[in-house]
């Protein structure tokens, strides 16, 4: 599928005023069926608050209020889409790694918990303040995210899958993964296991094509992650990772796959707007055009793009979502800023679960 | 009651508990049909079935994390580590992860997972068939570690480590799998993790140890109490947590503390429980600490007469018992 190319100005604050450009219709038939128009409004709002608070938390960082921060930027159609197909099977676990700040944001956080989380805050949802932000586990919304060792979470979700399908349930796991976690051994393992006992597992491997610096063709001598699921007898499919609908679409069909025949592998293609993290400067390894490029292909622009387009949204609408968003990230942020450290007397607690 | 072997014992926790809880399941290479390599499992796949009892591919990696993976939604999950020496691929999940689920989920998250391992040496396994891991996980926050010695001890501490919330690396001396037999009461019951057993009562000099040696031990007392030397034995049973009153209150009694294990000897358990008795009981102490335990060499090797040099045994402990009751 080509990139679609931007054509309103979505949020000039955030993709610096976009020109409109002729360019065909991103939805020749219309809204695919099983979406509605609201799914995407509240995706796209969704996606919007995730920019403005990813950029916010670069900013915070090199005001050193934030220690560390991996970005979504550039992956949120992958995560989202993903997200709306599994709230709209409403059974799904999920495993995400630790590009996932988009994904666990939109899984239903709050901005506010989202700058403890960051700030290493009491209140932080997912540890309270002992791990990298949002590094943990968010039982709430079926999120486990024990570590950020990559590909660690494949067979962990690969033995949640078993477990529900043990005790009768009808869970199916996402779990997602970089480019550079599928070199790891327990890659391969976890994906061996899931197709032995054909465990309700969707792999969705975000290949933004670096680890960390090192390029894909250094990574692996084959073009496509997703051929690799032949060599496991489950299906494996390339998706545009930028393109929020087929993103949703293609993990729809993916759990009602892995809920009835198996495992599935999704690779989603991505583009990495931001370097590996706030510690990072990608300046080092990637061409100086390469990101200018792939920011054509903003998945919040392609998105807003299809609402206007389709009459969903006006653009006095879209900039109402990019005011509202600015406004919550400002108040989240100054109430992280204010809140309390984690007490020196947590220290100790939950080393063994009582 | 009935006389039986380690591996019986740990048979019958994991039958009795399988029965009774249908969240345990068991998963390891040769667990089924074969029944493992020891027979720990020996007809549980036809009591249980393929879904409990699972053959899973030579990938210990993944069994670690599969096994991890299920405790997080609630199974009580055993998988079993062929040998010691093939633990190292699952390092990561069990030491990287399992361990610190419930510290990096601010307790969210529990581990019902009891890692059976059989480990130690003294049968001829060389380099890879008779390593002592213990030390990597006595030194992990968020693992319980327990090491039972009789059948007694390894059929009630089985059946208490399945039932934790906790991760338990349930280590198994491979050697005392047929060699050490005892009485077995019938019926349920459970011994509590975290408890040492003084596995004989004595007067001048407190001997901790675990596992094999454990035995060893008993021997040299037995050897040295002919010559008026009347020691205490105490069984650590679990190494962490480790029971620090029942070491603190022997040595406090004896005066005079000697820890033989089979594990290297530097920065292993020995030398923690030596910090331990010199911080909180170094006023009642009449002589050095001990200890006797395996050389600094990589493992025991496979030639017997270098074997029979590693291994801490009954001579080694009895002659260093006669060095410290002479201060």
């Amino acid at each position: 599928m080509p990139p679609r190319k931007p054509r309103a100005r979505v949020n000039a604050r955030i993709n610096g005023g976009a020109a409109v450009a002729d360019t065909p219709s991103a939805l020749p038939g219309g809204i695919p069926g099983g979406l509605s128009a609201e799914d995407l409004s509240d995706f796209y709002r969704r996606m919007v608050h995730c920019r403005t608070i990813d950029e916010r938390i670069w900013a915070l960082n090199r005001q050193g209020k934030v220690p560390i921060a991996a970005s979504s930027q550039g992956h949120e159609a992958a995560q989202l889409g993903s997200l709306l197909a599994a709230e709209k099977d409403g059974n799904c676990f999920l495993f995400p790694y630790y590009r996932d700040l988009a994904l666990k944001f939109a899984a239903g956080l709050t901005a506010e918990q989202v700058m403890r989380s960051f700030m290493g805050k009491a209140g932080d949802p997912y540890s309270n303040g002992r791990q990298f932000p949002l590094q943990g586990a968010d039982l709430p919304r079926n999120i486990i995210q024990i570590s950020n060792v990559v590909a660690a979470g494949l067979t962990q979700s690969v033995g949640y899958a078993m477990a529900c399908k043990m005790r009768g349930e009808d869970t199916v796991a996402l779990v997602y993964f970089g480019d550079g976690a599928s070199s790891q051994g327990e890659t391969h393992e976890a994906m061996n296991f899931a197709s032995v006992h054909k465990l309700p597992v969707v792999f969705i491997c975000e290949n933004n094509r670096y680890a960390i610096s090192v390029p894909q063709r250094k990574q692996m001598g084959i073009e496509e992650i997703a051929s690799r699921a032949a060599g496991y007898g489950f299906p494996g499919f390339t998706i545009d990772g930028m393109d929020f609908i087929a993103c949703y679409e293609a993990t729809r069909e993916a759990i009602t796959h892995a809920r009835s025949q198996g495992p599935v592998l999704l690779e989603m293609q991505v583009e990495r707007f931001m370097s590996h993290t706030t510690d990072d400067d990608d300046r080092r390894y990637r061409p100086a055009d390469e990101v200018e490029q792939a920011r054509l292909r903003d998945p919040l622009i392609t998105l807003g793009n299809i609402l206007l387009e389709q009459g969903i949204m006006t653009q006095q609408e879209i900039d109402a979502v990019a005011a509202d968003a600015l406004a919550a990230v400002d108040s989240a942020t100054d109430i992280a800023d204010d809140a309390s450290p984690p007490d020196v007397s947590t220290l100790h607690y939950m080393v063994y679960s009582g | 009651m009935a006389v039986k072997s380690v591996i019986e014992a740990v048979r019958e926790a994991l039958r009795e508990e399988m029965q009774r809880d249908p969240t345990v399941f068991v998963m390891g290479e040769d667990v089924g049909a074969r029944g493992g390599v020891f027979l720990a499992t020996q007809g549980l796949v036809e009591e249980f079935g393929e879904d409990r009892i699972i053959d899973t591919p030579l990938a210990e990696a993944s069994i670690m994390g599969i096994a991890l993976g299920a405790a997080f939604r609630g199974q009580r999950a055993i998988p079993e580590i062929q040998f010691s020496d093939f633990v190292w691929p699952s390092v990561n999940q069990l030491i990287g992860e399992a361990a610190r689920t419930c510290y990096g989920t601010n307790g969210a998250v529990q581990v019902p997972m009891t890692v059976r391992i059989p480990y130690g040496g003294g049968i001829r396994g060389g380099l890879f068939h008779s390593q002592n891991v213990e030390t990597h996980f006595f030194h992990t926050p968020g693992l319980k570690v327990v090491t039972p010695c009789t059948p007694y001890d390894a059929k009630g501490l089985l059946k208490s480590a399945i039932r934790d919330n906790n991760p338990v690396v349930f280590l198994e001396h491979k050697k005392t799998y047929r060699l050490v037999r005892g009485e077995v009461p019938e019926g349920e019951y459970t011994l509590p993790i975290g408890q040492a057993d003084v596995k004989r009562p004595g007067s001048n000099i407190t001997v901790v140890s675990y596992g094999l040696t454990l035995h060893y031990c008993l021997e040299a007392a037995n050897e040295v109490s002919a010559e008026g030397i009347d020691v205490e034995v105490v069984d650590l049973r679990t190494l962490s947590p480790l029971d620090k009153d029942t070491i603190l209150s022997s040595v406090r009694k004896t005066g005079k503390l000697l820890i033989a294990h089979e594990d290297n000897v530097t920065g292993g358990i020995g030398a923690e429980i030596a910090a331990l008795v010199a911080d909180e009981a170094f006023e009642y102490l009449d002589g050095p600490i001990a200890r006797v335990c395996g050389p600094d060499v990589p493992t025991m090797p496979f030639a017997q007469t270098l074997e029979d040099a590693y291994i801490p045994d009954t001579a080694k402990i009895t002659a260093a018992l006669r060095r410290l009751s002479a201060y």
